[in-house]
């Protein structure tokens, strides 16, 4: 088999592996997108901010200590103990439903029937908001994930090597997957199914569903709006942190998570914003597009194609369907 | 009435700054993703000015005073920083950005405030003659690469006849500063040399370490900055590149670049133009005075940490510079032109660094009118995972000049042309 062949099987491989990633991230603007009409932009900040707090919780940080300590002249930092992931996991998810409920008491359901461009505003406000927050709750410095279940469990890093040696038998040329990109794969699958499985089967995930449809007749059903949209924030919640969790441990645990959104934006314009499986077919449309992109044409025009190659993508397939690939087509009569 | 206006009055007086102390603006950022690097450069160049104020009352006996003002890494916040404090007696700017620099050097040239961008900024303001108020001593981009590679040299054994570079860098200006010396440096030395850009912010670079991984350079080069750093590192440890082959420039070497990949970054290499580690007397005093009086900048958990150091660097150099500048104009109160004039006769021995309690902190070096540079010296540190600490393991080296100064010559002659700028020094 040709050499380039081969590589360029390599550079698919990693583009479906970059392209779950990129989903989990726009999971979560889809879910927010589809139960209450509202563009989320801090998503991105939701990832942010819930990976600091799963990281602070773990490491037995003192929440908002700089204030504290410059208030009451003392100068603690740590409570000084280290919590297992498997604590700290349901710590941090009951403070992302705190949150979730705290957006909804005080900022979405006071704009309820505003225009979408308001509730988009609101979103941006809760974004800088939310990041200052972050750090002053928990502090700018980059932060470690040690992310085990068990004392064996932990995320895995680094070269897959049962790929790496039946890839070199087959082709003479080992290929590169990582441990913790397949990781996010199966995270996403499971993820997925249970976020169907939930929609689906469940009394809750059924309303959230008719909320979805149709605000006003889920209202004459008796379905609380107030509830839906804090369990849609939840739920939102709830795929920013295995979002932060996944990309915290690649880079660190940062500000710069927030920009993942970034990453998000081609995938909800190729797959739609408000399907679930368009997310998912979305990110791997876009992951392996951009690799194989950088990889065949990017030597040819200085490479770091991947930004904005991501983006003509999308716009090639806006085109054709504006909707999105998966996306509702709205027919407004007039 | 009249001792509501005689209180206000007071107030406003016990307020405002006294005319006569030395104010010092720091354009930090605190906030935005680069905050985690922002932070400890700031303490760092705060906690030593206040060490001055503490233990010896200020310098020359005149109290300094720094000024923060927020950048958050943003070019615009920065020209608004400099344009809000510049009025306040500003003497000298650390713009602590590229892009800032670049907005700041017409601006400050025109004020006749000097700036010192020591490690980044313009490359080509090395050269005195066409940029008066710019100072890039003791080190700047293009030395890093030239020291970078003679550093790769030895490593090879004394030639790099027939290997691989590659230069990794973030996809902008000040990532793209060193391929005019690298491509040179490929001519002379023999060496294959290619660029693999990255675009901002870098938290993907699968494409880039598949193509290191299937061209397999000998050794790698690399300009990052912000999360582009701990991706990077992580991502070589990935691919199993060998870290004692992977060198970042001094802006992708501080403890939160490696940090995060764990023991899988140990070995990797990044090029410094001073010391690291805590083992300095200053810093005993900075505990002391500082620190212990409640009076630091930061938690003060920062000390002996790379950018932390880099910020006592800075501040120590700036109060060189202005010690300098008392001692030759005969008064304590100077002027930003004495303030340059001093920074273009600025030399740094090694019984000044002692005396400052910083012995062998960074090199020796010599300012003059034409070379507002220094010798271009840097050295290598290394990361030790287990000990979680950086090494430094050579001495500090100057860069090929030879190759560096033709680049600077032409590059500022280019400036200087756009810009009808008539050479000083002659």
């Amino acid at each position: 088999m040709p050499e380039q062949l081969v590589f360029a099987m390599e550079v698919f491989l990693n583009g479906l592996m970059a392209g779950v990633l990129y989903a989990l991230v726009a999971l979560g603007f889809v879910l927010i997108y589809k139960a209450s009409g509202i563009f989320n932009f801090a998503q991105g900040v939701m990832a942010l901010f819930a990976a600091m707090t799963l990281v602070g919780i773990q490491n037995g940080q003192i929440p908002f200590a700089p204030l504290i300590n410059a208030t009451l002249g003392t100068n603690a930092h740590f409570f000084g103990w280290n919590l297992p992931s498997a604590i700290s996991l349901p710590l941090t998810v009951g403070v992302m439903i705190l949150l979730a409920w705290a957006v909804q008491r005080f900022v979405f359901r006071h704009l309820v029937g505003q225009e979408p461009i308001i509730l988009f505003m609101a979103t941006i406000g809760l974004a800088y908001f939310l990041e200052g927050v972050a750090d002053l709750m928990w502090g700018s410095e980059i932060k470690k994930l040690d992310f085990c279940l068990t004392a064996e469990t932990c995320l895995p890093q680094g070269i897959n090597l049962a790929i790496d040696e039946a890839t070199y038998n087959w082709f003479g040329y080992g290929f590169f997957i990582d441990n913790l990109d397949i990781t996010a794969a199966i995270v996403a699958v499971l993820l997925v199914g249970a976020l169907v499985a939930f929609s689906q089967y469940t009394k809750h995930g059924r309303a959230m569903r008719a909320v979805a449809d149709d605000h006003q007749a889920a209202l004459s059903v008796g379905i609380s709006l107030d509830f839906i949209w804090v369990l849609v924030w939840s739920v939102a919640g709830f795929v920013a942190l295995v979002a932060g969790i996944m990309w915290g441990a690649k880079s660190g645990v940062q500000f710069s998570l927030s920009l993942i959104a970034l990453k998000a934006l081609p995938v909800l314009m190729l797959g739609g914003f408000t399907s679930i499986p368009g997310a998912i077919v979305g990110g791997l449309i876009i992951g392996v597009g951009e690799k194989l992109f950088e990889f065949a044409i990017g030597p040819m025009v200085g490479g770091a194609t991947e930004n904005w190659f991501a983006y003509v993508l999308a716009l090639l397939f806006l085109v054709f369907r504006p909707q999105g690939l998966f996306g509702e087509k709205i027919i407004e009569r007039v | 009435m009249k001792k509501i206006l005689v209180t206000t009055v007071a107030a406003m007086m016990a307020a405002a700054p006294a005319m006569a102390e030395l104010v010092f603006p720091s354009l930090s950022y605190r906030t935005g993703p680069f905050a985690a690097s922002g932070i400890p450069f700031a303490d760092g160049y705060a906690d030593y000015f206040t060490l001055l104020n503490e233990r010896d009352g200020g310098i020359g006996g005149e109290m300094v005073n720094v000024i923060e003002c927020e950048t958050a890494y943003n070019t615009e916040k920065g020209v608004e920083c400099y344009e809000a404090t510049k009025d306040q007696g500003a003497l000298l700017y650390q713009p602590l950005s590229t892009g800032i620099t670049y907005q700041l050097i017409p601006k400050a040239t025109a004020d006749g405030i000097p700036m010192h961008t020591m490690g980044y900024g313009r490359t080509s303001a090395k050269n005195g003659k066409v940029f008066s108020n710019v100072f890039n001593y003791p080190v700047n981009y293009w030395d890093g690469a030239s020291v970078g590679i003679k550093h790769f040299k030895e490593v090879a054994g004394g030639s790099l006849k027939g290997k691989k570079i590659t230069l990794l860098h973030f996809n902008g200006a000040y990532g793209k500063e060193p391929i005019p010396t690298l491509e040179k440096l490929a001519e002379i030395e023999g060496f294959e040399f290619n660029a693999i850009p990255i675009d901002y912010p870098g938290q993907e670079q699968k494409s880039q370490w598949l193509q290191i991984r299937r061209e397999r350079p000998d050794f790698v080069l690399f300009w990052g900055w912000g999360v582009m750093n701990q991706v990077a590192v992580q991502e070589a440890a990935n691919v199993r590149f060998p870290m004692e082959n992977f060198m970042g420039i001094w802006w992708s070497g501080a403890e939160q670049d490696v940090l995060p990949a764990g023991d899988g970054a140990n070995g990797y290499k990044a090029l410094q133009f001073h010391n690291v580690g805590s083992d300095f007397p200053v810093f005993g005093d900075i505990q002391k005075y500082v620190v212990d009086a409640g009076k630091a900048a930061g938690a003060g958990d920062q000390i002996g940490t790379v950018l932390y150091n880099r910020g006592v660097y800075a501040a120590f150099l700036a109060a060189e510079a202005a010690k300098d500048a008392q001692a030759a104009n005969g008064t304590s109160s100077i002027t930003p032109a004495m303030m340059r004039d001093a920074m273009e006769a600025l030399e740094i021995t090694g019984a000044e660094m002692a005396a400052a309690g910083l012995p062998n902190f960074g090199p020796e070096f010599k300012v003059t009118c034409e070379n507002h540079g220094g010798d271009g010296m840097a050295a290598v540190a290394q990361w030790d995972a287990s000990a979680k600490k950086w090494n430094l393991i050579s001495d500090f080296v100057a860069s090929d000049a030879s190759v560096v100064g033709p680049l600077i010559e032409a590059d500022s002659a280019a400036y200087a042309a756009e810009n009808n700028i008539e050479e000083r020094c002659n």
